[in-house]
């Protein structure tokens, strides 16, 4: 039965994910005709139609539905694993730690002559697993659960102190790097051509893949660990996993994109409020609904102000945000 | 009694005057070295604390240097400053510092109220500087002069300033002027984070000075951040990147050159115009204005500077 319920609603949400990866490239801020677009006889370089929908709309597209999907399910595995509702990817310090790696690149990048290695998405890719590691080794003690009390104030605490740490940054930095990381810190899938994406991919797509092992296990947890433990679940084991793969995918979506925020608590709410609590479906259902609604809110940023962008982190706030509330006030 | 209410509503008047001058910073503007505080005597500012660099530029130009106490955080230009006390900036002003210097004249950003109401409380005379167009520069060349008693040399320099912008304008004048994108800044390796110039500010009027035509010189703002989609529709002729810090070794300029590559389709990248230009007087709105316009005009018209 559920594998019927599965199938009807993955290729639901994967048609409208499929759906808005066709046709959001056809939008943006200037009209370009698809037959010039994708006319093999005039060469790249003087097809202005196929630069702007292989360079700039394609990447941006497919940017965000990996890093929308990947922060769906990220948020779908945090809020189980913490056993929160509020819980998001960025909960545990993953972002910050990404966002103090971009930061030192911003500010000291330029002032090296190593710019490939101080590049931002390395920079705030390492500063992402810094510190998984240091919530990691916090929390876990070898052999026994994770307490998710102390894991989430590991992450809290370890956001507060790397807020600090790029306060000070930025205050040592001049008025355009300060600029520059802010502007970072909104997000943007503007990454102007397919090699981030290439190279982001693997890490992606381990991360979903450690995702397929979980939603069994995840379902037991979310009930109590002591069931979980009762019921045959290695509760220890699952934790681990589920953490790992939730920083993993959020690590890499982060050093793609920046910290993009919303999508990784609203499109699991929204989803669990349209298919129920059952993990085998909200987690793919909300990776497939993630790409979609990402691919959604920058459409809107990159044409409601053309030819001025609007951050798509701003867009995903002010289209979730009250979207979200909505659809609680409806349900209770 | 009649006289006890006069005398309490000339009180209140005071009070109220005081109260309104630090928002009536446009008077104060207009009257610099004027009647900006009637109290304080009008005398030549013999020790000058500047927190804004491209004002302590001006004021070195014109020749105060020696009445220059304190400089902010940021200074590096002339090296003459590297030497003097280090006040802060724009966030982080130590006042304290500020006033153990003893100045009689403090220069601050126009958005440091507070600051300006400090020091105008404890009879220091202020001078708040705004950000704006190449006119703005050049006003604000004569004012410090004239606060520091250096009226002629503020003159002779803001003489030169419009002669030197005038013989590039003059020089450039009836070539065709290029499409031209301005970049202000970028992430290192990638077209990402890009913003250039808008249609506002002293670089946008440098750009004009130089003979080239601005492409977001439509959109009113002092920079714009445009996305890979909106470069290409642009179709920029020139591209020039300023950066204020040195040139980096020539393998990392020849990367960095070379991440325009992605849009082959843009005139800049297919002619071989994009230019990255360094040095810290490419972005200072001060006494190198001139220098930077020339920078500018050799790179879009390389063939009138032969």
């Amino acid at each position: 039965m559920i594998r019927g319920r599965l199938i009807s609603i993955v290729l639901g949400y994967g048609t409208l994910a499929a759906g808005a990866c066709v046709l959001a490239p056809l939008v943006g801020s200037t009209h370009i005709s698809l037959a010039r677009a994708f006319d093999r006889s005039i060469p790249f370089a003087d097809n202005v139609d196929a630069q702007i929908f292989f360079v700039a709309r394609m990447p941006r597209v497919l940017t965000g539905a990996i890093v929308g999907s990947t922060l769906a399910s990220a948020g779908v595995v945090m809020q189980a694993l913490l056993g929160n509702p509020l819980a998001t990817p960025f909960t545990l310090g993953v972002s910050t730690g990404a966002a103090l790696g971009a930061v030192l690149a911003i500010t000291f990048g330029s002032n090296l002559a190593i710019s490939a290695l101080a590049s931002v998405p390395i920079a705030s890719l390492a500063g992402a697993v810094v510190a998984s590691v240091i919530v990691y080794a916090l929390a876990t003690r070898p052999g026994r659960p994770i307490s998710t009390m102390v894991l989430l104030l590991a992450g809290v605490t370890l956001n507060a102190f790397f807020s600090a740490l790029i306060l000070f940054v930025q205050y040592a930095a001049d008025f355009t790097q300060a600029y520059r990381t802010i502007r970072w810190l909104m997000g943007d899938l503007d990454v102007g051509g397919f090699q981030p994406i290439v190279a982001a991919l693997p890490l992606v797509l381990v991360a979903l893949g450690l995702f397929a092992f979980l939603p069994r296990s995840l379902n037991l947890l979310s009930v109590g660990a002591d069931i979980a433990s009762t019921r045959g679940v290695d509760v220890g084991r699952t934790q681990r996993l589920a953490f790992l793969s939730a920083s993993l995918a959020t690590a890499a979506a982060v050093s793609l994109a920046g910290p993009i925020g919303f999508v990784g608590i609203v499109v699991p709410h929204l989803v669990r409020l349209m298919v129920g609590v059952d993990h085998r479906i909200v987690l793919p259902a909300s990776a497939l609904f993630g790409a979609a609604f990402l691919i959604g809110c920058d459409l809107i940023a990159r044409t409601v102000l053309a030819p001025v962008e609007v951050p798509v982190g701003v867009v995903t706030a002010m289209v979730g945000g009250p979207f979200f509330l909505w659809l609680l006030v409806r349900k209770s | 009694m009649a006289a006890r209410a006069k005398e309490l509503i000339c009180a209140v008047l005071l009070v109220l005057c005081g109260a309104a001058a630090p928002g009536s910073r446009a008077d104060a503007r207009e009257s610099v070295g004027g009647q900006r505080d009637q109290t304080a005597p009008q005398t030549r500012a013999t020790r000058v604390v500047s927190l804004v660099p491209n004002v302590t530029e001006m004021l070195f130009a014109v020749g105060a240097g020696s009445q220059v106490v304190g400089v902010s955080s940021y200074d590096d230009f002339p090296p003459e400053t590297k030497t003097l006390p280090r006040v802060g900036a724009l966030l982080d002003p130590d006042t304290e510092r500020i006033f153990s210097l003893r100045p009689n004249l403090v220069i601050v950003y126009g958005s440091q109220t507070e600051l300006e109401g400090q020091f105008a409380r404890a009879g220091i005379r202020v001078y708040p500087y705004r950000h704006a167009g190449v006119d703005n520069v050049l006003q604000t060349i004569r004012d410090v002069a004239q606060l520091t008693g250096h009226q002629t040399e503020g003159d002779r320099v803001v003489r030169d300033l419009r002669s030197q912008l005038d013989a590039i304008r003059a020089r450039v004048r009836g070539r065709p002027r290029p499409k031209t994108m301005l970049v202000l800044g970028r992430d290192a390796g990638s077209l990402r984070g890009v913003y250039t110039s808008g249609g506002v500010g002293f670089l946008h009027e440098l750009l004009d000075i130089a003979g080239g035509d601005d492409v977001f010189g439509d959109i009113k703002r002092e920079s714009v951040q445009p996305s890979n989609e909106t470069m290409i529709v642009r179709a920029p002729e020139v591209v020039i990147e300023m950066h204020s810090g040195e040139s980096p070794p020539a393998d990392v300029l020849r990367r960095e050159r070379a991440v325009w590559n992605s849009l082959v389709s843009v005139p800049a990248v297919r002619n071989n115009r994009v230019y990255l230009l360094y040095g810290s007087y490419l972005m200072a709105a001060g006494p190198r204005l001139g220098r930077a316009a020339e920078a500018l005009a050799r790179v879009l018209h390389p063939e009138v500077y032969r």
